[in-house]
């Protein structure tokens, strides 16, 4: 697992994919969050990095699938997974390596914008009158949605062996988990009876819970098994060439 | 027993594309697997090396069953799949490296410059994969397949598609590992087997038609003997009409012609008497001996016909 996972970082650090995803990540929050007017904090009359958790998820959208998209379609399109599968390794051991290197990808795209929150803590009046609390919980849970739709993008490149088909597979199961539920929930049939437990279906209810700064294990439970869910649904797929 | 293979049996979906085969290939032999292009020499591989499951039948590797015993086989065999994949953004080094990590070699940077040398990829290796010649990349594939030192080498077409000069760069280099190794190696080219097996399985829609050490193979010719002649001027063939176990004769071409024996019948010396005895001058004769290639369109083609 351990050289898989290594194998994938040298390829985004090597190439311009670490660089463009990390430098892309921050450009586009930096814009949104201290240059356009309607979104800018320094306008904004509170000490608050709301306006960074309302807006990562749209960027996760669109960049996470851009990540995985070629981890296993590649493999597939060159025949390189099946020099991988005949090595002594596990298949699960080639998913969850790829899975934790396009986390860790992720997680250098956060990193940078603690600077935001020390420049907030400072900003405040008096410094550090911020609800830091409420801030930490948010990047747990921005962390844990990054994981899902790293999850769902892993598994969406080995339905196909082309690039740009599993990257809109992976956007399209990505907004359908995060927002669609909300939606779906909203139709006037389901009103009333249905909607709470449609809603609960979708990645937004619980990264709202979870912003609130309260992690609650129900929220971290249901993180947990959307990205096993589609790790396992990944392994599937590969051993599919078995049956 | 290196590889052993009993009653081999693969399905995709309704279609049988190995029907039940079984070999045995022993320690230090190179054994060439032959057959026309969908015979089942690349789903016999592909199950050897842990790839594809069998349906039926029997497979083992160094003594480990591939089903049970899977990592260990795995372990104990060096794959080159067909076609070559090869991660071509990566440097040679950076991937032999990444390789050797995948076997948990010690020592993998001691490992990637002996099989650096040993494929002769040294004035090479500082490229990136996808730069390379052809030639060069099948070097880096035959590189990875030996890094963990492997009982077993399965090598799928290794030789497709290269030029004559890096042709015979590999069969050399697949000899060379043949000495100290456990070779099967697939391809659909007849010399080749010539050149570098020690024995061949002939395989035909799913099923062995024939495993022989090369010699024998080449006994197996059922067909007529040969010989080619050449005069200095045009001769009537009647005259030949007397030589015994002649089948035929006939012209081919200005002033030449191919005398059809029966089987393991020597006519040489009497074609020879006949011509002096007309006062012609022979230029050239040869036996044309069947060749691998021959034997080998025989046998796939009766069983053609057996199927219909």
């Amino acid at each position: 697992m351990r050289s898989i996972y290594w194998k994938e970082i040298h390829h985004f650090f090597s190439s311009l994919i670490g660089y463009m995803v990390v430098g892309g990540f921050l450009v586009l929050l930096g814009l949104m969050l201290w240059v356009f007017p309607d979104s800018n904090i320094l306008e904004g009359k509170f000490a608050s990095l709301e306006g960074l958790f309302d807006t990562a998820p749209l960027v996760f959208l669109f960049l996470i699938p851009a990540i995985t998209m070629r981890s296993f379609s590649e493999e597939q399109s060159s025949g390189t997974i099946e020099l991988l599968i005949t090595k002594p390794l596990k298949e699960w051991e080639i998913i969850v390596g790829k899975f934790l290197a396009c986390q860790t990808l992720i997680l250098f795209a956060l990193l940078p914008t603690g600077l935001y929150y020390l420049t907030i803590y400072q900003l405040g009046s008096p410094p550090g009158n911020l609800d830091s609390g409420a801030i930490m919980g948010s990047y747990i849970g921005l962390f844990l949605l990054a994981a899902c739709f790293n999850a769902v993008g892993i598994f969406a490149s080995t339905l196909t062996k082309n690039q740009i088909v599993a990257f809109i597979t992976a956007t399209f199961l990505c907004f359908f988990l995060h927002w669609g539920f909300s939606f779906v929930s909203r139709i006037p049939i389901f009103l009333g009876n249905l909607d709470n437990l449609i809603e609960t279906l979708g990645i937004d209810f619980h990264y709202g819970s979870i912003s609130r700064g309260l992690i609650d294990s129900r929220d971290v439970i249901y993180f947990m098994s959307i990205i096993v869910f589609f790790l396992f649904m990944t392994l599937l797929r590969l051993e599919r060439r078995k049956w | 027993m290196s590889v052993s293979v009993s009653n081999l049996t693969k399905y995709y979906g309704d279609q049988a594309a190995l029907k039940g085969i079984s070999f045995e290939v022993q320690k230090g032999e190179i054994l060439g697997f032959l057959g026309p292009n969908g015979a089942g020499k690349t789903t016999t591989m592909k199950i050897l090396t842990g790839f594809l499951p069998q349906s039926e039948g029997f497979a083992s590797v160094n003594g480990f069953d591939v089903q049970k015993n899977s990592l260990e086989s795995r372990r104990s065999v060096g794959y080159l799949p067909e076609g070559n994949p090869l991660y071509r953004e990566m440097y040679i080094r950076e991937y032999l490296h990444f390789i050797g990590s995948v076997y948990q070699l010690k020592n993998i940077t001691a490992r990637v410059n002996d099989v650096i040398e040993r494929t002769g990829l040294g004035p090479e290796s500082k490229k990136l994969i996808g730069q390379l010649s052809k030639g060069y990349r099948q070097r880096v594939g035959l590189a990875q397949a030996i890094i963990h030192d492997p009982a077993v080498l399965i090598l799928d077409e290794p030789t497709s598609g290269l030029d004559p000069n890096q042709l015979v760069g590999i069969r050399q280099l697949v000899k060379e590992l043949g000495r100290e190794k456990t070779i099967i190696f697939s391809t659909h080219i007849m010399q080749e087997v010539q050149a570098i097996c020690d024995r061949v399985v002939i395989i035909n829609k799913g099923t062995i038609i024939a495993d022989d050490p090369i010699e024998e193979l080449k006994s197996r010719s059922t067909g007529a003997q040969v010989v080619f002649i050449e005069l200095n001027n045009t001769l009537d063939l009647d005259v030949f009409k007397k030589i015994k176990g002649l089948k035929k004769v006939e012209m081919a071409g200005n002033n030449s012609y191919r005398f059809y024996a029966e089987p393991k019948k020597d006519i040489r010396a009497d074609i020879i008497a006949i011509i002096a005895q007309e006062k012609y001058t022979l230029l050239e004769m040869r036996t044309e001996q069947s060749s691998v290639e021959e034997i080998f369109q025989q046998l796939t083609q009766t069983s053609k016909s057996d199927s219909k």
